[in-house]
């Protein structure tokens, strides 16, 4: 149905753009009716302990108030746990706002106003005082780490390690070469741009329309029917623009539930968006202890692989995210033996953010591979190339493709790789050290159940419509794409419904399975159709295609023809014409294929190369030049695809670099709260970077040959860096991120 | 945030008044720290005097060639002044140095002086600080602490100030115009800020009841060898970790007349007169600015989190000075330091 | 001198907004943001932390671009303010805008406005000649999804067209490899 392609494939400008740059695309705060309330959340400032009493005197005086919500007054909710779990819940109990009087973690609503105006919320909201029992918090993964355990209850759809194989501890001991090193990341929070909002239209007791800022309109939906005994027939909720997300949309937030609760309660339509501050006492990137240790022989052939994780989770829940097992997959290794562990701090419920556990297990593996290639004296490139695998060790399976191969020689070219000279130190520009360094990148290509219908309209007209999301991904984009493609219309023809819980049901958007999933999804509800649209035709009187199989038939200039000889065929308006039909539609389910899934499994590859400059004196650090070259299937837009993974790059120099959640270990606050302190990179930190896709086919991986691309952006970039900068300097940074006080310490001996 | 009363001053005398009337007053220019403060609730004036009327906007040469920038000239008009530029550029670099084009476009000359620290505790009324709240402690020392004071502080505050544009001043040795009921006076800009001691709420000379007018610049020097060098967490929209105001007048490779102002280690842009007129005839290579440097930080004091600033700040006026010394002063705009 | 009490009673402002005039009772309290996004519904300016840490709330106010969250808007009696919506519509952008499509120049569309309306203040400013200059001039955007050099190019590009010369660009290949860096000794 594809050959050849005359808009899939094609770098078509994003069809939601012209709304997006004129401000015309509403984001979940931005709806509006007449007599809407505003709500405001009350912070905890402790991180452990239990409210002893909260005052909302003054602030229900507040002009413009309408009711303040505490644990002492909130309004029932659902009982058990299950009915507080989310479809990507880790096991545990979620949390529940203004349930009870305890404190599990810093920024903890404690409070919640609702107003006739936003600035009177606020302002109420800041003269509700509450008095404290604080307990002594826990909030350093150093300080429990001693406490680490093995997770008892899987998170589902989380891969556990897989068993040791072969003899690792032997084959490292007895082993030529060797490195064992411990790595530290701290906590990140995502901080996308648009602050978590909900918008409430109350329509009656029973039916809510509701604007949520969620990568899952679905998943918000059900949290709030099953939280609130409702039906699910009666809510709708709406998730049409997400101003980025990273993973930390796909639980329902605190201000959902709460913007739900007090519209029930008022009767009356209620928005809440949050604060900066607010956001980071959401879900974040777990901070990490790893020890990974590799050992290789004389010719650089890895005989060990030991990778031990242990990740932070809260008191409340077990999250856990695939961490060691990239350790086991990535290269050729008979003996391997990767563990995954938690411990329990004083703060809220880890999440997944961007690449959750690749971004962090990689990031320890690939700068173990670094040092590797220098005890051996080989160059980090050769090394990888010379233990490549074409399959899976932890699985036994097949691959469904791999590109590495491509995405190591088409990078490293570009890059300049082999002007590279080996030694560290070796190569300045004035006053700078110059670095050049690499690692690969690792995710899985995953397909998730989903649903979508496809109509096609006499006018010529189609729509495609799913629940799916756009968070800045450009699923908008490439359902036209698609839906253009199938019945060969320009694409402004095609109407993209998504972004809404009562259309088919999709999964969150999380995990680079959308194109993949929904995208295959539309192809086959396309194709069953075009299957209708041949019937009707072949129900014609003296029908042209009265023989032709589904196979032979194809749509081009508003006819069905056969594809060998187009002037064979029916104006498809003709065909809904003689059923005296208006349009027909059908729909499509697509899903993983359980069959192949026993044999074959498929991962996106990357290749990363950077470039550091660093000022000998200052430790001033410039990332000068980045290629990465991207192994992921079939490319459906390459210019959306490569905004994603030029994304994917810069917040992994932020992941290197700058990002850190600094709590006040005393308190267990965090202190940097707000983007003028918790850096993420800026224009000014962002140079060049090239994007190059390399020819990968892949029949397996989903229906449409597309293995997402969300994640592996993200992979493998800051142990690039942190590779780039051990070349510079000759010191190896295992803490991460690596600060300019970290470096200019290291310079100091020098 | 706390509601207040709003004012809008038509000229200096009423704005002066206004202020007169009610000590808690705040006055209110370009927004960009008081509204940012007031928001987190840090700050709340009970009475917020709109000066944005005032007619100080001009930037005139006074008769004996000195330079009079009006307190309401925003920060970006004033980078961008061709005067400015031309006579005064490390003022100019110093303010390119800081914030952003928006900000620089919002932010006066007065506001950027009245700019209140951003340690976090200061930032967070939950956390004790002497600052905000005399008397409740400090959070930062013992805490996070890694843009704190290494110079200067107390053992009531470490807090730092984080102008950019004040180090520049500071190093070019400006005067502040202030007006109060009783008239205009001057201050010398190094006596404008002051340390914390043990009133840290306290973060410069003003009184209550006086607002600052102008700044005053005098005629020309240190347009020739000069630098402003800013070292942050990241390349721009970033405080300084460290920055060094560095001017340097010179005869035949002998010094003349050197100043080096540091930002982002005490609670107002650090200077160290005597240890500059000790370099008078020394020539200018890096072992006279290396002896500068340690004599400026003979006193610096790390907190844990902030230690490193110690050797940065040393290094970092060491090469301001030698951009200085080379007529190569740092391009903001450049990301390699030169 | 107009003094207003705490009350709740608004004060007069008249503001040009987007080229209509525009008399508004507004209380001391809300900022330009807040009135924009709420009473005004004028959601394109975003607000992405209320404290001018972002620049998603970029305006232009007299030709000027500002943070939007830091100011009140009881301040700007007689101010002309130009949002991302008095730019341009989707069925007629502004160049800057066609060239943020042109260059995938966002990926969530959030502080695209921002960007945007900071980008128009730029232009005006004239004061950038490099893509160096436009990085560090725009660096008071923060951007998640890392867009930034695809907002750069966008950036060059209109003002290649306005200017009718291109900047100084430092296309990638042009920085590609070996360049810049000499051995150290042997």
């Amino acid at each position: 149905m594809f050959n050849p392609s005359k808009i899939v494939g094609l770098p078509v400008s994003r069809v939601d753009g012209p709304l997006k740059v004129s401000g015309k695309a509403p984001y979940a705060a931005e709806h509006y009716e007449p007599g809407m309330l505003h709500g405001v959340v009350v912070l905890s400032t402790i991180a452990s302990g239990k409210i002893r009493s909260i005052d909302t005197a003054m602030a229900e005086a507040f002009p413009g108030v309408i009711k303040i919500y505490t644990h002492e007054n909130r309004p029932s909710a659902a009982w058990w746990d299950s009915k507080w779990q989310d479809s990507v819940a880790p096991p545990g109990s979620p949390f529940r706002p203004l349930e009870k009087p305890h404190v599990q973690f810093d920024g903890q609503p404690v409070a919640f106003v609702v107003a006739e105006t936003f600035e009177a919320a606020r302002d109420a909201a800041s003269l509700v005082t509450v008095a404290y029992k604080e307990d002594k918090p826990e909030t350093k993964l150093a300080d429990v780490y001693a406490k680490s355990y093995e997770p008892k209850k899987k998170r589902s759809g989380i891969q556990p390690p897989p068993k040791p194989r072969g003899s690792p501890e032997e084959a490292f001991s007895g082993a030529a070469h060797k490195v064992s090193a411990e790595y530290v990341m701290e906590g990140e929070h995502h901080n996308p741009m648009e602050m978590f909002a909900t918008t409430v239209l109350w329509e009656n007791d029973k039916q809510l329309t509701v604007h949520d800022k969620t990568q899952g309109s679905q998943a918000s939906r059900d949290y709030i029917c099953n939280i609130f005994g409702l039906d699910p027939e009666n809510v709708i909720v709406k998730n049409a623009y997400v101003g980025g997300a990273f993973g930390q949309g796909l639980r329902p937030k605190h201000q959902l539930f709460l913007a739900v609760m007090a519209s029930l309660d008022l009767k009356r339509s209620v928005k809440v968006e949050m604060s900066r501050q607010e956001m980071f006492g959401l879900t974040w990137r777990p901070s990490s202890m790893q020890t990974v240790s590799l050992a290789a022989d004389e010719t650089g052939m890895l005989q060990s692989v030991m990778h031990h994780a242990v990740e932070a989770t809260s008191r409340y829940e077990d999250y856990q995210e695939t961490v060691v097992n990239w350790s086991g997959l990535a290269y050729k290794c008979d003996n391997a033996k990767l563990t995954y562990e938690l411990a329990q701090v004083d703060m809220s419920t880890p999440g997944d953010m961007r690449a959750p556990g690749a971004a962090t297990g990689v990031l320890a593996l690939e700068s173990a591979m670094d040092e590797l290639a220098s005890e051996i004296g080989m160059d980090p490139l050769e090394l990888r190339v010379k233990n490549f695998i074409h399959f899976d060790q932890n699985d036994d399976k097949q691959l469904t493709s791999k590109a590495l191969h491509a995405c190591y020689r088409e990078g490293s070219e570009a890059f300049g790789w082999d002007r590279r000279s080996a030694a560290p130190r070796s190569m300045r520009d004035g006053h700078d050290l110059v670095g050049w360094g690499m690692a690969t990148g690792f995710w899985e290509a995953g397909m998730a159940q989903a649903e979508a219908k496809v109509r096609y309209a006499i006018d010529g007209k189609v729509t495609v419509s799913a629940a799916a999301t756009d968070i800045g991904t450009g699923t908008y984009t490439i359902l036209a794409q698609l839906g253009a493609e199938a019945f060969d219309v320009p694409i402004e023809a095609v109407h993209v419904a998504i972004a809404d819980s009562s259309l088919p049901t999709t999964g969150v958007e999380g995990g680079s399975w959308t194109a993949a999933s929904t995208g295959s999804a539309v192809q086959i509800a396309a194709e069953a159709v075009k299957a209708t649209l041949l019937d009707m035709a072949q129900d014609m009187d003296n029908s042209p295609l009265a023989d032709a199989r589904p196979e032979e038939v194809v749509i081009r200039d508003g006819r069905l023809v056969l594809d060998v000889n187009s002037q064979v065929g029916i104006a498809l308006s003709d065909i809904l014409a003689s059923k005296d039909l208006s349009s027909v539609e059908e729909p499509g389910k697509a899903g993983p294929d359980m069959m192949q899934m026993r044999k074959f499994v498929s991962y996106t590859h990357s290749a990363v190369f950077v470039e550091v400059k660093i000022d000998e004196q200052l430790g001033v650090l410039r990332v000068t030049r980045v290629v990465s070259a991207i192994g992921a299937g079939r490319i459906l837009n390459p210019k959306t695809a490569r905004s994603q993974i030029l994304g994917g790059i810069v917040m992994g120099i932020g992941m290197a670099l700058h990002e850190e959640s600094m709590i006040d270990h005393r308190t267990g606050r965090i202190m940097n709260h707000n983007l003028a302190e918790y850096h993420v990179p800026a224009h000014a930190d962002i140079a060049d970077l090239q994007v190059i896709f390399v020819e990968e086919h892949d029949d397996k991986a989903s229906p449409i040959g597309v293995k997402g691309l969300g994640e592996i952006g993200i992979v493998g970039v800051a142990a690039a860096v942190a590779n780039a900068i051990y070349h510079a300097t000759g010191t190896r940074f295992r803490h991460f991120p690596i600060t300019i006080d970290k470096i200019l310490e290291s310079e100091l001996t020098h | 945030m706390k509601q207040f009363s709003y004012i809008r001053a038509e000229n200096v005398a009423g704005a002066v008044a206004a202020l007169a009337a009610d000590p808690q007053a705040r006055l209110l220019a370009g927004g960009t720290n008081l509204v940012d403060l007031m928001k987190y609730d840090v700050m709340s004036p009970p009475t917020v005097i709109d000066i944005n009327r005032l007619p100080l906007k001009d930037i005139e040469t006074l008769d004996d060639g000195s330079l009079r920038i009006g307190a309401l000239v925003s920060n970006a008009a004033l980078a961008y002044d061709p005067t400015v530029a031309e006579r005064f550029p490390l003022l100019a670099s110093a303010l390119l140095a800081g914030a952003s084009p928006q900000l620089r476009n919002a932010a006066t000359t007065g506001g950027n002086l009245l700019q209140r620290t951003r340690c976090y505790y200061f930032y967070d009324p939950a956390s004790p600080c002497n600052k905000r709240e005399p008397g409740s402690g400090c959070g930062a020392i013992g805490g996070v602490n890694r843009i704190h004071a290494i110079l200067g502080a107390s053992a009531s505050c470490i807090a730092t100030h984080p102008s950019d544009m004040c180090v520049a001043l500071a190093a070019l040795d400006a005067t502040v115009e202030v007006e109060g009921p009783d008239g205009r006076r001057d201050i010398p800009f190094l006596a404008f800020h002051r340390l914390p001691g043990d009133e840290p709420q306290y973060d410069n000379t003003l009184a209550p009841n006086e607002m600052v007018v102008a700044i005053r610049l005098r005629p020309d020097h240190f347009a020739a060898n000069h630098s402003y060098l800013k070292i942050r967490d990241r390349l721009s929209y970033a405080f300084a970790l460290v920055s060094v105001a560095a001017a340097i007048d010179m005869k035949d490779g002998g010094i003349t007349d050197i100043r080096v102002a540091l930002g982002g280690v005490a609670h107002k842009p650090w200077r160290d007169p005597l240890a500059e007129a000790e370099c008078a005839g020394k020539p200018a290579n890096e072992a006279t600015f290396r002896e500068l440097a340690q004599r400026l930080l003979a006193g610096a004091q790390g907190q844990g989190g902030n230690d490193f600033k110690i050797p940065m700040a040393e290094r970092t006026i060491i090469r301001a000075l030698t951009q200085a010394a080379n007529g190569t002063p740092q391009v903001q705009s450049e990301k390699a330091i030169r | 001198m107009l003094h207003a009490d705490s009350e709740r009673s608004g004060i007069p402002i008249v503001i040009t907004l987007n080229g209509k005039q525009e008399r508004l009772e507004v209380a001391p309290w809300v900022t330009l943001l807040d009135l924009l996004r709420g009473p005004m519904e004028l959601p394109g300016t975003k607000k992405g932390c209320d404290h001018g840490q972002c620049g998603a709330c970029t305006v232009l106010i007299d030709g000027q671009r500002m943070n939007a969250c830091l100011k009140l808007a009881v301040t700007l009696d007689g101010a002309e303010i130009t949002t991302i919506e008095g730019l341009g519509q989707p069925d007629k952008l502004h160049p800057l805008q066609q060239a943020f499509v042109d260059h995938d120049a966002y990926q969530c569309g959030y502080c695209t406005p921002g960007q945007i309306c900071s980008a128009a203040g730029l232009l005006n400013e004239g004061h950038a000649q490099s893509r160096a200059e436009i990085r560090e001039l725009m660096s008071g955007n923060l951007c998640r999804c890392g867009a930034y050099t695809n907002i750069a190019d966008a950036i060059e590009q209109v003002m290649g067209q306005s200017s009718g010369e291109r900047p100084d660009r430092n296309a990638p290949n042009k920085a590609f490899p070996g360049k810049g860096f000499k051995e150290a000794a042997e």
